[in-house]
């Protein structure tokens, strides 16, 4: 039977198990539109700018373990997608995104709302396609899932001319795909196992750093067999963060310029980083001549260019986190380094996470403190970009496998809230905590009328300094204190949010801060709660821009408060 | 760190689009691109590229990384270290007239390069070679007045009954 190259995508995707679509339409890709009215199993959900879509593609990508979808129109609707989809780059997060393109016979002749996408996004795809015919458009669905599904996981663009997506021919799925360029691999090989097993069996100091590879394979029971068996503690990166329990015993921390000091102390002392899917990023190893100079370090990673691209490495281990560490800990003998564990938690005595005590004002850590304990660590949470989005992995202790959505790489502001309505999409039955900064906020907030509109459950908690915080504080560190452009005005976000038919509070004084928490926790759908925090609040610990791990700066302040840490399984 | 030049053979699928992927690959990640060469392999949709690029061996190892991990690209080698066959092509018009033809000439036969193209005040000469014998040409024919080079930039190939790649 034949059928239209809208139709074909549409099966194609039923084909590929996707039930949802993030997007909006135009011109260019209304054929496409119009076929959905056939497809009501594919459910879409609009929303109000092309960045969002691409984000809550990610968002629902990141919570289900699916490659996320969005569509978009030609020309402008496609550049708007552009910062999702490098977001999703970056964090190696698999989204499809198909985008509506001009007539072929328009290509190359600037038409209305022409723009060439496959061009922009070269550099921002893990692929991308310009459909040249009908014919072509089920293997290209069907190569793009695959492609963005397996090996290191990311972002595919399939553009389509609109007279693509109506001219009729044989719809035909059975095609094996021929990929003679790309064949990733997923098996560690033995000798190199043997050899991680071996420097792990001599490591008087080891340390486990638990990257995103640990979440996007589910290896957490392999991580945490590793770990157990051998007594390794195992620190995060910022995305491998509820990779492993925050209150296990062994949980010790995230690296980086604003992880715990102990973490980036013990990565100083150590003499043995086993390095788990994740990439050395500046911001977690800091000056990288000064990262963890005592070390050998074993790196698995499924991407072999990542081997060896920031720091050097002793026993290189390419595959699939998963499948490495479930070969792996077959060489792996039951151990205990007891004096290494004693002098750890001396460590963990000497710096811990504190906060300063003032009572009498509202914290942005003691608000996302309450946060977690409301939600016993295991809520889905999202954040977006700056200071909030620190003390949330600071303060917030996931107890549950792939709980924080946040953005790692690209570092993009305005995540929080379009990521929050793909991971309501995704985990319909759970609570969703969206933790936003007011600045960070203020770029996607329109995705309001979305998370409205399709009655969402998202509890959003924004941290309002007024201030573009984290800026802020790099000016008042390394600028003079000359804050310029950072003080930040914002609307009446409870006015706000009632325009959108959404129940809110201002929460101004701390005694405030437990009520309104439990208010927003026992609605049924969304709640938006406004803290108005202290505005001048740094994150610490730090380690400054250029300098090593070891030289981590904590907060200089002399009152400080820290909460009990459970050391239970 | 020291850097050197590596030659570096890939086999791409012949698309659109390929040569413009692996280009900006060099632009994005900062490596220098002396030469590129494309043209149709052994294999049916597959084309063959010679890259000489300038960098340290890891800056190198890590282009040969980053340009494997291409969809359409199937296979990149470094064959800087082995026993290779590396020649370029190379079009010079230079100026001549009646009493510098015959030493032009001459210079050309030394390096068993070819006339190709002769005019009232010109000649157009052929040379095939590695990179140091065309250089050496062109510098001896500069002092006559160059007035157009072309170059096809490095293709290789390993000596012996293997295939490069």
């Amino acid at each position: 039977m034949k059928m239209t190259g809208s139709q074909i995508l549409c099966e194609s995707l039923i084909k590929e198990g996707v039930d949802v679509i993030f997007g909006i339409l135009g011109g260019s890709i209304l054929p496409l539109y119009d076929t959905l009215t056939e497809y009501p199993q594919l459910r879409h959900v609009l929303v109000r700018h092309e960045q969002a879509a691409a984000h809550a593609a990610e968002g629902y990508a990141r919570v289900t373990g699916k490659p996320g979808v969005c569509f978009a129109t030609s020309g402008p609707g496609a550049t708007n997608l552009v910062t999702g989809i490098a977001d999703a780059f970056l964090d190696s997060t698999p989204v499809i995104a198909v985008t509506g393109q001009v007539a072929t016979p328009f290509i190359g002749k600037d038409a209305f709302q022409e723009i060439d996408i496959t061009g922009i996004t070269l550099p921002i795809t893990k692929h991308n396609y310009l459909v040249s015919d009908a014919a072509s458009v089920a293997q290209t669905v069907k190569e793009a899932f695959y492609v963005a599904r397996s090996g290191r996981p990311g972002p595919i663009l399939i553009d389509i001319p609109k007279d693509i997506q109506v001219n009729p021919v044989e719809f035909d799925y059975s095609a094996k795909l021929v990929m003679p360029g790309y064949k990733p691999t997923v098996n560690g090989h033995p000798t190199q196992l043997k050899k991680a097993a071996k420097l792990i069996a001599e490591a008087q100091r080891p340390v486990i750093i638990a990257g995103h590879g640990v979440i996007i394979s589910e290896a957490y029971e392999e991580l945490k067999e590793l770990a157990e068996k051998a007594q390794i503690p195992v620190i995060s990166t910022l995305l491998g963060i509820s990779s492993f329990p925050g209150s296990h015993i062994l949980s010790y921390g995230w690296l980086g310029m604003h992880g715990m000091a102990y973490s980036n102390k013990a990565i100083d002392a150590c003499d043995l980083v086993i390095a788990i899917g994740m990439r050395f990023d500046d911001r977690a190893t800091g000056k990288v001549s000064g990262f963890a100079p005592r070390a050998k370090v074993i790196h698995i990673d499924i991407d072999p260019a990542e081997i060896g691209k920031n720091v050097k490495v002793d026993v290189p281990i390419v595959g699939d986190v998963r499948n490495v560490l479930r070969s792996m800990n077959k060489y792996i003998e039951t151990m205990q380094h007891e004096e290494w564990m004693a002098e750890l938690e001396e460590l963990r005595a000497k710096h811990p996470l504190s906060v300063p005590d003032c009572s009498d004002k509202i914290l942005p850590q003691y608000v996302i403190h309450k946060i977690c304990q409301a939600t016993d660590g295991k809520a889905t949470v999202v954040t977006g970009v700056g200071q909030h989005q620190m003390w949330t992995a600071q303060y917030y202790t996931f107890n549950r496998h792939n709980g924080l959505l946040t953005s790692g790489g690209l570092g993009t502001m305005g995540f929080e809230l379009p990521a929050s309505v793909g991971a309501a999409v995704g985990r319909p039955d759970e609570d969703i905590w969206c933790i936003a900064g007011d600045g960070s906020f203020q770029m996607t907030m329109q995705e309001l009328g979305t998370i409205a509109q399709e009655n969402l459950n998202i509890k959003i908690a924004i941290m309002n300094n007024g201030y573009l915080g984290m800026v802020r504080q790099w000016q008042e560190m390394f600028y003079g204190k000359r804050y310029m452009a950072t003080p930040l005005g914002g609307p009446n976000f409870v006015k706000l949010a009632e325009a959108y038919c959404i129940p809110a509070l201002d929460v101004k004084r701390r005694e405030d801060v437990e009520p309104a928490i439990q208010k927003a926790k026992d609605h049924e759908g969304c709640f938006l709660l406004n803290f108005i925090v202290e505005p001048e609040e740094n994150v610490y610990p730090m380690v400054p821009p250029g300098a090593s791990l070891a030289e981590v700066m904590e907060t200089p302040r002399k009152e400080v408060l820290t909460w009990p840490r459970k050391s239970t399984l | 760190m020291a850097t050197q030049k590596h030659t570096i053979v890939a086999l791409v699928l012949d698309k659109p689009g390929v040569f413009n992927r692996i280009s900006s690959l060099f632009r994005r990640r900062g490596f220098n691109m002396e030469s590129i060469a494309v043209g149709h392999s052994e294999l049916p949709n597959i084309s063959r590229v010679t890259i000489v690029v300038d960098g340290s061996t890891v800056q190198v190892e890590q282009v040969r990384k980053q340009l494997e991990k291409n969809i359409d690209v199937v296979k990149v080698t470094d064959i800087t270290l082995r026993d290779t066959i590396i020649r370029e092509l190379a079009l010079i018009k230079v100026h001549a007239n009646s009493t510098t033809r015959s030493e032009i000439i001459q210079i050309v036969d030394i390096f068993r390069a070819k006339i190709v193209d002769v005019s009232g005040d010109s000649l157009t000469v052929e040379v095939t070679g590695d990179t140091p014998k065309v250089d050496t040409l062109y510098k001896l024919l500069k002092v006559f007045g160059i007035k157009e080079i072309a170059r096809t930039g490095c293709i290789a190939m390993t000596r012996g009954d293997n295939a490069s790649i």
